[in-house]
């Protein structure tokens, strides 16, 4: 794997300090490095092109704003053309009907994970207010009505059963009809996965479209999918006219760059993303997210933006030079739980920190951060500096000031020694001119 | 299993994987004399077959080298393109059972790849082979994914041991093998859940299975294979990395080859890890499996 975007670009542009404008040689050497970054993260070699021909044209001459180093400005130019190339903000919501049942079929590639998405949008349309009701229309896997049936099950939501012995039509068929006798507002079609060069089986999905007319023909897609994305998708979307897509196993790590390539081949909107086996594992979709994913690193600009309103430059500086030292200590880290918490919601922050683009939302607790800076602010300054000197003694003292307790108080202290073993290697890595990606993972943070 | 029938499948899934790869490439061939822009051809139609930037800068490197060196015309670069490629890839040879008893092969991978269907497939091909074949549904997690591997059993006609979903997957394998013992099977396949490399808990059940199941046969498994759906971008080389990490990886299943995906981050694994592809999926049919050739891989990646 490759090091970050950002961390690679600092490296291009190191060489080039003080330069006041984005010159030829420092956009070519950065453009390269972008080049590789992309194509790593499976963004289409014809959506890479397009993309890189658009930044060079901005970057060109452009002159470089005083809060960025021309890096960062670059970088800045690529993530809002990614965005726009992903349709810029504001998640797409699903077409209803005016006159119910409104239908939504799902199609895409073998395993793409067609079925847990038909379940997971179910049950949130269910949680919406809306009646869905599924109907499993895969009569060629093994098992594959057995298993929307059982999900539909667990996860409250109402299917329609059948022994699988008629075509995919003639089931669909009956399946809406039951929906609309039921009073169901919503009917979601699980149909079988398919490749794009099956005309038998394409054929098939084009007669369930005429029949019914569906609102939304959703594609799901697999985010670890590489450079076939465009052909599949383009493939797909001809055939149907797709309204969207869903794109599933991002709790993986995988960049995502399959995402860009079905936005570039068929224009429609991503609308939801699948983060998990469970029905619960079902987000809407955020470009802004997946582009600091696909460039392998947080939010650098927004994060210097906002740091800047909240750090002095002095501070960062005296940080720069501890962490360099290796003489971080605790009170170092709760001044840095201090900005984290002044810099607004978590969530929003916490992907921004490079690195840290792993931990996700769910890991973090906002009390967990205010335990820790009652525990240190506890403490002696002695105590913070040389956290080894903390015997049983002072550690119940500890407790009793934070109103915590001797177990929370070693916790932390073995994570801190965690995270200053981590920033060592980190430090050394960079001396290399190593480092992998993802390594600044906070252990703290996680659950 | 017709011979014939085999062949054509071949042809077919490697010829879908020709005839892409060879866009960039076909124009090439006549060329006499190469010059960047057939080099530029050249390293869209590699990125293309997802072997990934480095691979791919790598191979155009030499690939420069060498043609400063001797006159290459578009022949002589799809053999030096061929070389490189070969060259890398070290020969591993096929992991030795066990001398008596059982030898028990591990299918693992991240979800939906098609690693049921490709024990369904390895059961089949046994078993026309003439051995005592057994799978174990060890995957109690995923939704009817037992009565999926069900259903691949009857059709291959072999042996199944499973438990209820929800059981706990190291039992089912100790159980299952000691049953095999028992039986006097000669095969063992285990279909294992789905299960994304960046989850620690689930990369840890799979080395405890693999512990277990050494417990009960000595140097068991003796085949891991990872399954790698041929769509999989550079991810899949991140894949190889951590599931080799929970258990020895002995080999690869490249599935789903019969689409237009041609499965190249495949090349990535062999020569990075040393874990090279066995098997090739070609569709959702007992037959539809091919032991890999090499060569001929290679050979269709160049058009
Ligand atoms: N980790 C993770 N696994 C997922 C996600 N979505 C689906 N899966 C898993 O992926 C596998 C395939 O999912 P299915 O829903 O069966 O896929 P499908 O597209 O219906 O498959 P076919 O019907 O065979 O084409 C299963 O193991 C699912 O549990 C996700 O967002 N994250
Ligand atoms: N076209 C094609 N489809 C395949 C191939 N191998 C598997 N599939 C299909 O891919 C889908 C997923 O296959 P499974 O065998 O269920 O995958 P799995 O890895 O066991 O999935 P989980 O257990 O959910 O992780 C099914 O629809 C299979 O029919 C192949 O070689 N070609
Ligand atoms: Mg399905
Ligand atoms: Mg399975």
């Amino acid at each position: 794997m490759l090091d970050n975007l950002s961390e690679r670009l600092q490296g291009v542009f190191k060489k080039l300090r003080g330069q006041g404008r984005v010159s030829e040689a420092v956009l070519k050497e950065s453009l390269r490095e972008i080049r590789m970054a992309l194509l790593e993260a499976d963004v289409n070699i014809a959506v890479v092109k397009e993309l890189l021909s658009k930044v060079r044209e901005q970057a060109l001459g452009q002159e470089v704003l005083q809060s960025l180093s021309p890096g960062q400005q670059v970088i800045k130019i690529v993530r809002d053309e990614l965005l726009t190339l992903l349709g810029g903000e504001g998640a797409a919501k699903l077409d209803f009907a005016s006159k119910p049942p409104t239908v939504v079929m799902m199609v895409g590639l073998q395993g793409s994970g067609k079925t847990t998405s038909t379940v997971k949008l179910g049950k949130l349309l269910k949680k919406q207010g809306r009646y869905p009701y599924l109907i499993p229309a895969d009569i060629y896997r093994p098992a594959a009505i057995e298993q929307l049936v059982r999900l539909a099950e667990t996860a409250g939501l109402k299917a329609y059963e059948h022994d699988g012995s008629r075509t995919p039509l003639e089931i669909a068929r009956d399946g809406v009809v039951a929906a609309r006798k039921s009073g169901f507002d919503t009917v979601l079609i699980d149909t079988a996965g398919r490749l794009h060069i099956d005309d038998t089986l394409m054929a098939e999905l084009d007669g369930l479209k005429a029949e019914f007319g569906p609102q939304e023909i959703l594609f799901v897609a697999d985010s670890m999918t590489g450079q076939d994305a465009v052909r599949s998708a383009g493939e797909f979307h001809k055939a149907l006219g797709l309204t969207g897509a869903v794109l599933t196993k991002l709790d993986g790590d995988s960049r995502g760059g399959a995402a860009l390539s079905i936005r570039h081949v068929t224009g429609v909107p991503i609308k939801f993303v699948g983060t998990g086996e469970r029905p619960d594992d079902f987000e809407t979709f955020h470009p802004d997210r997946l582009v600091s994913r696909i460039l392998g690193m947080g939010d650098v600009i927004s994060l210097i933006e906002k740091a800047e309103e909240t750090i002095d430059e002095k501070e960062a500086v005296k940080l720069e030079q501890k962490l360099r030292k290796n003489t971080f200590d605790l009170e170092d880290f709760r001044d840095q739980l201090k900005m984290v918490r002044k810099m607004g919601p978590l969530s929003s922050v916490v992907g921004m920190l490079p690195g840290m683009g792993a931990v996700k939302e769910a890991d973090l607790d906002t009390g967990a951060l205010v335990r820790v800076i009652a525990i240190v602010d506890s403490m002696t300054p002695k105590e913070r500096q040389y956290p080894q000197i903390l015997n049983g003694k002072r550690k119940k003292r500890v407790a009793r000031g934070s109103g915590q307790s001797v177990q929370e108080i070693n916790r932390l202290l073995k994570q801190f020694a965690q995270i200053k073993k981590m920033m060592k290697t980190l430090q050394t890595q960079k001396k290399r001119g190593g480092g992998r990606r993802g390594g600044g993972k906070l252990p703290f943070f996680r659950k | 299993m017709a011979f014939a029938s085999l062949r054509k499948k071949l042809a077919q899934g490697l010829s879908r994987t020709r005839e892409s790869i060879s866009t960039g490439f076909q124009s090439m061939l006549g060329r006499k004399k190469i010059d960047e822009e057939s080099l530029e051809d050249l390293e869209a139609a590699m990125l293309s077959a997802d072997i990934g930037p480095l691979l791919t800068e790598q191979v155009l490197d030499e690939v420069r080298t060498r043609a400063r060196k001797e006159a290459v015309d578009g022949e002589g670069l799809r053999s030096i393109i061929k070389d490189v490629l070969m060259n890398g890839l070290p020969d591993v040879p096929e992991p030795a059972g066990p001398p008596s008893g059982p030898r028990v092969c591990f299918v693992v991978g991240i979800n939906g790849g098609g690693k049921t269907t490709s024990v369904g497939k390895l059961a089949a091909r046994h078993r026309a082979a003439g051995r005592k074949v057994m799978v174990v549904a060890a995957d109690t997690f995923r939704t009817a994914a037992i009565e999926q591997l069900e259903t691949w059993a009857t059709r291959a006609d072999v042996d199944l041991v499973k438990r209820d979903h929800g059981a706990d997957p190291s039992s089912v394998v100790f159980d299952a093998l000691e049953a095999a013992k028992a039986r006097g099977n000669d095969l063992v396949l285990v279909d294992t859940a789905g299960r994304l490399h960046t989850k620690s808990n689930l990369m840890n059940e799979l080395g405890k299975l693999a512990r277990v199941a050494a417990r009960v046969i000595p140097d068991a498994p003796h085949d891991v294979l990872l399954v790698v759906d041929a769509t999989t971008g550079q991810n899949g080389l991140t894949q190889a990395k951590e599931f080799s990490r929970a258990a020895a990886l002995t080999g690869v299943v490249l599935t789903k080859l019969d689409g237009t995906a041609k499965g190249g981050v495949a090349l990535s694994i062999h020569r990075e890890l040393g874990v090279p592809i066995r098997y090739v999926g070609v569709g959702e049919q007992v037959d539809d499996l091919l032991e890999f050739d090499r060569p001929g891989f290679v050979d269709s990646l160049l058009g």
